[in-house]
């Protein structure tokens, strides 16, 4: 048990981390590929069209995955701030850190595929529907969060600041939503109604699950990807960056 | 507690009070925004009372931004807050008591001034009470909550903008329930809800924001 | 297999721009930010190694001094 615990606490120092993610991230891009081509084959080759939507519907498989993980990343980030900033680990605000441009990048996705999906299904690009909405303040959101780490110079200052914003953000999504939908329901135009189409078929729900999937392993893959380059800027002056990069320049 | 909390209120009210040339221009970009929203939209009164809530609470959100800069920089430069930090007394307390004072120099008169810009627009009399009573209430959670965005950013490199960056998406419910009271009244669904909303979240702004403001102000110091 | 010819998936009903712009763009984004941060590797690695190697010639020369 202790000796678990140890091993387990010896990968959160960024020296042991580094060439770990470094093993770890081929791994999580092939299964995003392979999880990804499934999805997509299971979407857009076998999945039957949707009788009240046409073909259009497809995007589904895009955009819920999407804003599945622009709300997760949040949460993930939102967890990493904290661990960091309860038990002052180096590597959980470089996690949070990492996390962030990813987690808006997916928040922008789930609002462009929304707008093209909204385009075709009820004639306009944009409702102020809640969840439209409110994905729309996530975005905001984040884009605090990296405008303020990166105006931020000193490092440890930067994580502790952000996961100060990411955790009352954390605490505020669910204000904000509910008041969104509060104003919402008070200014419902008589045109639009989003409510899902009852019954999805369940190879619908398999290429979305496959989908979701893989967006999870391409996350992963690339915060991994960001949080190596993060600890190499951040912990150069150290000796084992010294180490890392000398020992590669033997190798090649 | 109390003393202690009072004691910081009259102290950065003095403060205030040699400054007064701040809290005036800030009230003035209230005035002036909102005076420019007829000149934009048109003098349609129909137009205009339905725009009046949104609009007055929007210019409200901003001139909050204008003042939350200066709420610890002063202290920050002149060195007392690393004092006021070091004292025995919760760092929590202390936040408390400049965010009320804060709210007295900029909500509060906001809020008493919105009698009077709301008759540009046409509002009818219920509606300008609404309108008023509704921040009257929802002024304090907007210092409570942008005090945590002026700790984080004390000291940093664009202070200013960054601010209005993380503040004002977090001001989002207070803006909701605040302009919504006002269109409740006008539809005759009555605004007891929206106000009854409003006031929780004011509570739970002022009692809890100061918290991470003074974990932010601890971080800023270090 | 859905698809009776690769011209009808392509059309998607009526709403192959909707469509095929929500995968192009996701697709394009998807790809980017891993390219952009394979480059950022690449060139932080690299500054960082000539950071060093300018450091060691400066100590092996200061030594011979």
């Amino acid at each position: 048990m202790d000796k678990r615990l140890i091993n387990w606490f010896r990968f959160a120092s960024p020296q042991a981390f580094y060439p770990l993610a470094g093993r770890m991230i081929p791994w999580f891009w092939a299964l995003s590929a392979v999880f990804g081509i499934a999805g997509l084959y299971v979407g857009f080759l076998v999945a039957p069209t949707d009788a009240q939507q046409g073909e259009g519907y497809r995007i589904i498989f895009l955009h819920v995955p999407a804003s599945w993980m622009s709300m997760f990343i949040y949460l993930v980030m939102a967890f990493w701030a904290g661990l960091g900033l309860a038990f002052n680990f180096r590597l959980s605000g470089m996690m949070a850190t990492a996390l962030a441009p990813t987690g808006a990048l997916f928040a922008f996705l789930s609002l462009w595929t929304g707008a093209l999906w909204g385009k075709p299904m009820w004639g306009t690009w944009w409702v102020w529907d809640a969840r439209l909405t409110s994905e729309l303040i996530l975005l905001f959101l984040y884009v605090g969060f990296i405008a303020l780490q990166s105006a931020i110079d000193d490092p440890r200052r930067a994580d502790k600041a952000g996961a100060i914003l990411a955790l009352v953000g954390v605490v505020n999504i669910p204000i904000i939503y509910f008041s969104v939908k509060w104003w919402n329901t008070l200014h419902q135009g008589s045109s639009v109604s989003l409510t899902k189409s009852p019954s999805m078929a369940m190879t619908m729900l398999i290429g979305m699950l496959l989908c979701a999937l893989a967006c999870w392993m391409y996350a992963i893959a690339v915060a991994l990807m960001r949080v190596r380059t993060i600890m190499l800027e951040r912990e150069r002056h150290t000796e084992w960056v010294r180490e890392e990069l000398g020992a590669k320049a033997k190798e090649q | 507690m109390l003393k202690l909390v009072s004691a910081i209120i009259s102290r950065d009210l003095r403060l205030a009070m040699r400054r007064r040339a701040d809290i005036v221009s800030a009230l003035f970009f209230f005035i002036i925004v909102v005076s420019l929203f007829p000149l934009g939209v048109g003098p349609e009164p129909e137009l205009l009372r339905k725009l009046a809530p949104g609009v007055l609470w929007v210019a409200a959100l901003l001139a909050t931004m204008l003042s939350l800069p200066r709420l610890f920089a002063d202290d920050h430069r002149d060195g007392t807050l690393e004092q006021l930090a070091l004292a025995p007394q919760p760092l929590g307390l202390i936040v408390l008591g400049k965010v009320l004072a804060h709210w007295l120099v900029s909500g509060l008169p906001l809020a008493l001034l919105t009698p009077v810009l709301g008759l540009q627009f046409d509002l009818s009399t219920d509606a300008l009470w609404v309108l008023t009573c509704s921040l009257l209430i929802g002024t304090p959670a907007l210092s409570a909550i942008g005090a945590i965005g002026a700790a984080l950013t004390l000291g940093v490199r664009g202070g200013g903008v960054l601010l209005s960056l993380l503040v004002l998406p977090l001001y989002i419910p207070v803006l909701v329930f605040g302009a919504g009271a006002v269109d409740a009244t006008v539809t005759g669904l009555g605004a007891q809800a929206h106000l009854s909303l409003l006031g929780a979240l004011t509570l739970a702004g002022v009692f809890f924001a100061p918290w991470p403001t003074a974990a932010a102000l601890r971080i800023a110091l270090e | 297999m859905y698809w009776n010819s690769f011209s009808e998936f392509l059309a998607m009903g009526t709403h192959g721009i909707y469509v095929w712009g929500s995968v192009g763009v996701m697709a394009l984004l998807m790809v980017l930010e891993p390219v952009l941060l394979v480059r950022g590797q690449k060139s932080l690695v690299a500054r960082l190694k000539r950071q060093f190697r300018a450091e060691k010639t400066e100590r092996s020369t200061q030594s011979q001094r």
